[in-house]
């Protein structure tokens, strides 16, 4: 097999294991019903962090996620209080969204500012402006929003697939495609592999730097858009720290940090087994929120490790 | 790049505006500027109840727990490293510290604890990076995201949600003053000097920013490199307790969901802000601490410019953004191109 499919098989492998542990634990846990939820309360996050990963596959970095998810559904929430109908002001975010990523990547590629600082300043602006526009949580009054969270599909077993969930795997699978059966996903790949090569093979860096920018900015604002169709509200402080929690998502999906290796894939199954972890403590009733942070933490910590004496063994390799 | 002589004016004043200090002190002077129109009483002094009172020391006082962030910061990252995980280690300290006042220890060993447990916090960052050679950033991480839980475990320990203290010890060293001066800015001045002694006047800090420069060759010349990064993330997770202890005293309470929050983003600010490259390869302490009196006098400005509070973040964004474009080579050669241009 190859071995490029190592880690993902690993996110699988800890997935399934916390999932049956969770079954094994209690009753009821072992069905498609906890299954959608999850895939649906989590859509947003692993929809934001879906377009991470492209920026974390070329080796850079992005913080503004989180205020990204707060700004769309403030400015969303806003302008339906003025009658514009979700779809319309959800596509005008979606578009500001392109725009501001492709910004910072021009930023970071022109002015050769590193891109935790250049989108450390996209997080203290958006969130910045969120508070300028509302400080109280503004309700998402239209109907459409109402019948989008209703839509759903059965699934075999008493769970739904809900409407969130439904747009994020559409998400998943246009990135599937992008990253790996596009020129502009191989250029992801060869920045990441080694700039200074990529550079050489003729990869158009300015463009490609800021595309993968703009489509982090695109992923982020949908990645918006779910959260506030599915809680119906924007709210200013929606989205807090959620950078992290998709830069996890994607690290415990196999991605390397440094970049140049990872599978879109991967960060799917990543943003579950957050998911799944904070579900089984709730299950619990008995713990508390801390375990969450706990327990993400020393999952982050197990999954590095293992990283690293994977590609160990690929360098071991390469040099024997 | 043509290198003009220094004697022609233009070339003297393309030097100074080189020089690194100079835009963190235009900004600053800017913020000043600004305050001293909207505010005519925005630089007045006096002193109330025998200590100092007003803006300017104000803006010292609040930034002393970041500056103290910063230095630690500004030597992680001239390693070329970064530590994510210092709001999280203050969150774990004024736990720590509430834990064992509520249990009886006598106060000073309490404050070794405290800083015992920020060193122990170092190892662990020093250990993921030094040793399993794990980047810095997903390291560093791994603490910041338990770090605020193993806070609150340690609260329920005794049962507390936020549990409060009183400690006349550990207060007079975060809001005590010594004559009029304030106790957190004079111990603020003595970690800055000890820090400034240990990077320019002993070897190690050669040797900080030799590893920063490049690791590979730091080691081949006989530097080793990992016992250099344990001590930069071990002096990082002190520092980071420093300011743990002011925090805590300060609030009187162990609340390690909102103390310290958004500490590391302001530290790693004051230090790109002061001119270091997260890059690696250059430590400037002084620089840093400029670097966190901007942010602060920023935000202090705003507040008693009679500005809502919510516009903070935003113009915090701006002048970040505003910095960082000076420092940026590209863009000055492109801007003084189209100038110049211009004038033809």
């Amino acid at each position: 097999m190859n071995e490029k499919y190592l880690p993902l098989l690993a996110t699988i492998v800890v997935f399934l294991a916390l999932f049956l542990s969770g079954g094994m634990l209690y009753k009821n846990f072992l069905s498609t019903l906890v299954l959608g939820d999850i895939l649906a309360d989590n859509a947003f996050i692993i929809t934001a962090a879906i377009g991470t990963t492209f920026v974390i596959l070329s080796g850079g970095i992005d913080l503004s996620i989180g205020s990204m998810i707060g700004f769309v559904g403030v400015v969303i929430a806003n302008l339906d209080a003025v009658g514009w109908h979700p779809l319309a002001s959800a596509a005008t975010m979606l578009a500001f969204g392109v725009l501001f990523g492709g910004l910072q990547g021009l930023i970071i590629d022109f002015c050769e500012i590193q891109p935790f600082i250049a989108t450390l300043a996209g997080l203290f602006l958006l969130r910045g402006a969120c508070f300028m526009i509302n400080l109280d949580s503004v309700p998402i009054r239209h109907p459409f929003v109402e019948s989008f969270a209703a839509l759903s599909i059965e699934l075999p077993g008493e769970g739904y697939l809900r409407s969130s969930a439904i747009v994020m795997l559409l998400s998943l699978a246009v990135a599937v495609v992008v990253a790996h059966f596009t020129r502009f996903g191989a250029n992801v790949y060869a920045i990441g592999g080694d700039r200074t090569s990529a550079q050489l093979m003729g990869v158009p860096m300015r463009q490609t730097s800021v595309a993968i920018y703009a489509l982090g900015g695109f992923y982020s604002a949908l990645g918006g858009v779910i959260y506030a169709f599915y809680t119906s509200s924007g709210y200013p402080l929606a989205g807090t720290g959620n950078e992290l929690t998709a830069i996890a998502s994607v690290v415990l999906g196999g991605t390397l940090l440094t970049g140049g290796v990872g599978m879109v894939a991967g960060t799917l199954f990543g943003g579950m087994i957050l998911g799944l972890i904070a579900t089984l403590i709730n299950f619990n009733g008995s713990l508390n929120g801390a375990w969450i942070m706990i327990a993400g933490g020393s999952l982050l910590f197990i999954f590095i490790v293992m990283q690293r004496s994977l590609v160990g063994s690929f360098r071991l390799r390469a040099t024997n | 790049m043509k290198v003009e002589s220094p004697a022609s004016p233009n070339g003297r004043l393309r030097a100074i505006a080189r020089h690194r200090a100079v835009w963190p002190l235009v900004a600053l002077a800017l913020i000043f500027a600004v305050d001293g129109v909207i505010s005519p009483g925005f630089f007045h002094i006096r002193i109330v109840e025998g200590r100092l009172f007003g803006n300017l020391i104000d803006i010292l006082y609040r930034a002393t727990p970041t500056a103290i962030v910063a230095l630690g910061m500004a030597i992680v990252i001239g390693t070329k490293g970064i530590d994510l995980s210092v709001g999280s280690i203050i969150a774990i300290i004024g736990a720590v510290i509430t834990w064992r006042i509520h249990a009886g220890d006598p106060h000073f060993v309490i404050l070794l604890i405290a800083l015992g447990t920020g060193l122990l916090c170092g190892l662990w960052n020093g250990f993921l990076v030094a040793v399993l050679d794990i980047q810095p950033i997903i390291a560093t991480l791994i603490l910041m995201v338990s770090g605020r839980g193993i806070g609150l475990m340690i609260n329920l320990l005794y049962g507390g949600t936020n549990p409060s203290f009183q400690s006349e010890l550990l207060q007079g060293l975060s809001v005590g003053h010594i004559s009029l001066i304030p106790t957190r800015l004079v111990l603020g001045a003595a970690i800055f000097a000890a820090l400034w002694l240990l990077i320019r006047r002993t070897a190690l800090g050669l040797f900080l920013e030799a590893v920063g420069g490049n690791s590979a060759a730091a080691d081949l010349a006989g530097v080793d490199a990992r016992l250099v990064k344990y001590a930069a993330y071990l002096i990082c997770g002190l520092c980071a307790a420093w300011a743990g202890v002011i925090l805590a005293a300060d609030t009187h309470t162990s609340d390690p969901v909102s103390v310290g929050l958004y500490i590391e983003l302001d530290a790693i600010l004051a230090v790109v802000i002061g001119g270091g490259s997260l890059s690696g390869g250059r430590i400037y302490l002084g620089m840093t601490v400029l670097g966190a009196l901007v942010i602060q006098a920023l935000t202090t400005s705003i507040l008693t410019s009679g500005l809502p509070p919510e516009y903070n973040l935003v113009v915090k964004a701006f002048v970040v953004i505003v910095v960082l474009l000076l420092q940026s080579n590209n863009l000055r050669t492109a801007l003084y191109a189209s100038f110049s241009g211009r004038k033809r």
